[in-house]
């Protein structure tokens, strides 16, 4: 399986990654081979086989819908790069040119 | 080659209860050993030297006031450095996570401090656990303690190295595809990953959710079922925390011995390792056979599978996973003009190469046009894996095998080469994939003297069978020991 650049250049997009030409290069081999190791599978022929999303099977939890303390929120913000009386800063979104 | 405190910890525990020895005379030792000691194996990230010599006062008090302070009473623990910590750093090894001091402690966390443990420190990883070196961290390779100039495996290298150094008697890890057992092997230790579900994941940072477990360190088979006694039970704060999952003690299991017990080597977990791992793997299996357990060779041809369905599966729930990190919540921000630009600036200057590499192959994996082909058959090839396990475990109680294909490896030997760096999981991924039990108990010594992990996997919440083999192998290799010992 072999992977165009232009396809390493899309994902790294939508991972919101900023790749070097020298990544750019080194992920459309790395990824490519790691591809090919995965025609194994590809090969095998699974129609009618349920796909597996966790190994152990679940059952729904319900609780009370009672009030309980969260996190205290000067905790949980003081971690944060930027904030502002009591929110997450960003940088303006809003008005910004499409 | 114990650079610490070689005291085990029920011996800890014990007279930390009885009031031969203070629990803070404990910590202040273990944190002196590990100052002067681990500049060299870099085990740890950072310690927590302030809060264990608290904590460690508190476990005291506890005594002197006649109560009981718990099983693990003052005995030192060390936590991968995915584990959160309340009001301590938790980096992941990351530099996307520098600075960042979680406002709560994982539900392990609090389960040690029940049972009166004291957490010493954070311990080294590949970032985000994803490696089987512990080479992929932030902050630089640990080394193994037998030979440092040899990897200690990872991704919970910290974990392994630190218990293998002797600077704790237990530590905890995480297993996504091998994480606590390859290292386990590599350091000749014991590691072991509980059925999934057993040990509540809140506050483990999330790699692939339904792959990662947290599990024991220790240097026996008894230390270990211990320590896993005391993280397990469900918990409310994980969705995926098992409902009716009451361990039954695992002290009888200890001792019970192997007698009828039917035991498969699997084939294909022995297939192309290393000689001598291949020779320790047979060793340990007779040595099951003597001690009176039905010991025969079984092939699971579906195994062969199991690593490139793991290697879509595991790196599409992480870049999942992965994309909190986004510089606007917590840990590294760097600016630029619009929201778009900041996150991918962030996340840029904030991951490593290998955890690009995975975000890329998950993201593309589960890309539009893609997600059937890679996703979607992985998902399918894990349930032909399932079935094939039920299978095979209609005729068997557990099955063996080797832990890692080979014994520690020269650091920056695979550090080019994901594929042959991914292969380091092969013995180990099936029980991720699956969601079952496995353990790796040292078994002799392999190329250069180095250790070798023989692996005991066992069905969904049947750890107790899993303990029962583990200690007759550990047994065994202490016998073997002891007769090399004597020969020479």
């Amino acid at each position: 399986m072999k992977l165009s650049r232009s396809e390493v250049v899309h994902v790294a997009n939508l991972a919101r990654l900023d790749l070097s030409e020298v990544e750019v290069e080194l992920f459309t081999e790395q990824l490519g081979l790691i591809l090919e190791h995965a025609t194994d599978i590809g090969a095998l022929d699974l129609d009618g086989v349920e796909p597996t999303a966790r190994p152990v099977p679940q059952e729904n939890v319900m609780r009370q819908d009672e009030v309980r303390p969260g996190l205290d929120r000067r905790d949980v913000l003081s971690s944060a790069p930027a904030v502002e009386s009591n929110r997450f800063l960003v940088p303006r979104i809003i008005g910004e040119e499409p | 080659m114990s650079r610490g405190l070689p005291l085990d910890a029920f011996t800890i525990a014990s007279e930390v209860r009885s009031h031969e020895r203070s629990a803070r005379s404990v910590v202040e030792e273990v944190i002196e050993s590990i100052e002067r000691g681990d500049s060299e194996i870099r085990s740890f990230v950072s310690l927590m030297a302030e809060s264990a010599l608290k904590r460690a006062e508190v476990v005291d008090e506890i005594v002197a006031n006649g109560c009981d302070p718990g099983r693990l009473a003052g005995v030192p623990v060390a936590l991968k450095d995915n584990l959160c910590t309340k009001g301590a750093a938790t980096t992941c090894s990351s530099r996307i996570l520098e600075g960042w001091i979680p406002p709560y402690d994982a539900t392990v966390v609090e389960k040690l401090r029940d049972a009166g443990a004291i957490v010493v420190g954070k311990t080294n990883m590949d970032e985000f656990a994803m490696g089987s070196s512990t080479e992929t961290s932030f902050y630089g390779p640990t080394r193994n303690p037998h030979d440092t100039t040899k990897v200690p495996g990872g991704s919970s290298g910290g974990s392994a190295a630190a218990v293998a150094a002797g600077f704790v008697p237990l530590a905890l890890g995480s297993d996504t595809g091998g994480s606590i057992r390859q290292p386990a092997a590599l350091c000749g230790v014991v590691g072991m990953k509980p059925t999934y579900g057993r040990v509540s994941r809140y506050g483990l940072i999330a790699f692939a959710s339904s792959l990662d477990q947290i599990g024991p360190f220790a240097r026996s088979v008894a230390e270990a079922a211990a320590l896993y006694e005391v993280i397990s039970g469900h918990d409310e704060r994980d969705s995926t925390s098992l409902l009716k999952s009451e361990q039954e003690t695992t002290e009888e299991a200890l001792t019970r011995g192997v007698a009828g017990l039917r035991v498969g080597v699997v084939t294909e977990l022995l297939d192309a390792m290393a000689p001598q791992v291949v020779s320790r793997v047979r060793e340990a299996a007779d040595a099951l056979g003597l001690s009176g357990a039905d010991v025969e060779e079984v092939s699971i041809p579906e195994l062969r599978y199991a690593l490139s369905a793991y290697y879509l599966i595991a790196p599409a729930e992480a870049s999942s996973n992965l994309a909190r990190y986004d510089g606007v919540r917590y840990g590294l921000r760097v600016d630029a003009d619009d929201v778009a630009s900041m996150n991918a600036a962030s996340r840029t200057a904030g991951f490593g190469p290998e955890v690009k590499r995975r975000i890329m192959l998950g993201t593309y994996a589960l890309s539009a046009g893609y997600y059937d082909a890679y996703y979607g058959q992985a998902q399918k090839v894990r349930t032909l894996l399932i079935a094939a396990f039920d299978k095979v475990y209609e005729r068997f109680d557990v099955l063996v095998g080797a832990t890692s294909p080979e014994t520690a490896f020269e650091l920056g030997a695979k550090s080019s080469d994901p594929i042959a760096m991914y292969l380091s999981d092969v013995c180990t991924i099936p029980s991720n994939l699956a969601g079952h039990p496995a353990i790796s108990v040292p078994f002799g010594s392999g190329e250069g003297g180095l250790p070798v992990g023989v692996q005991v996997l066992a069905p969904a919440l049947h750890e107790n069978e899993m303990f029962t083999v583990g200690a007759v192998i550990e047994r065994a290799a202490s016998d073997a020991r002891n007769v090399g010992e004597a020969a020479t």
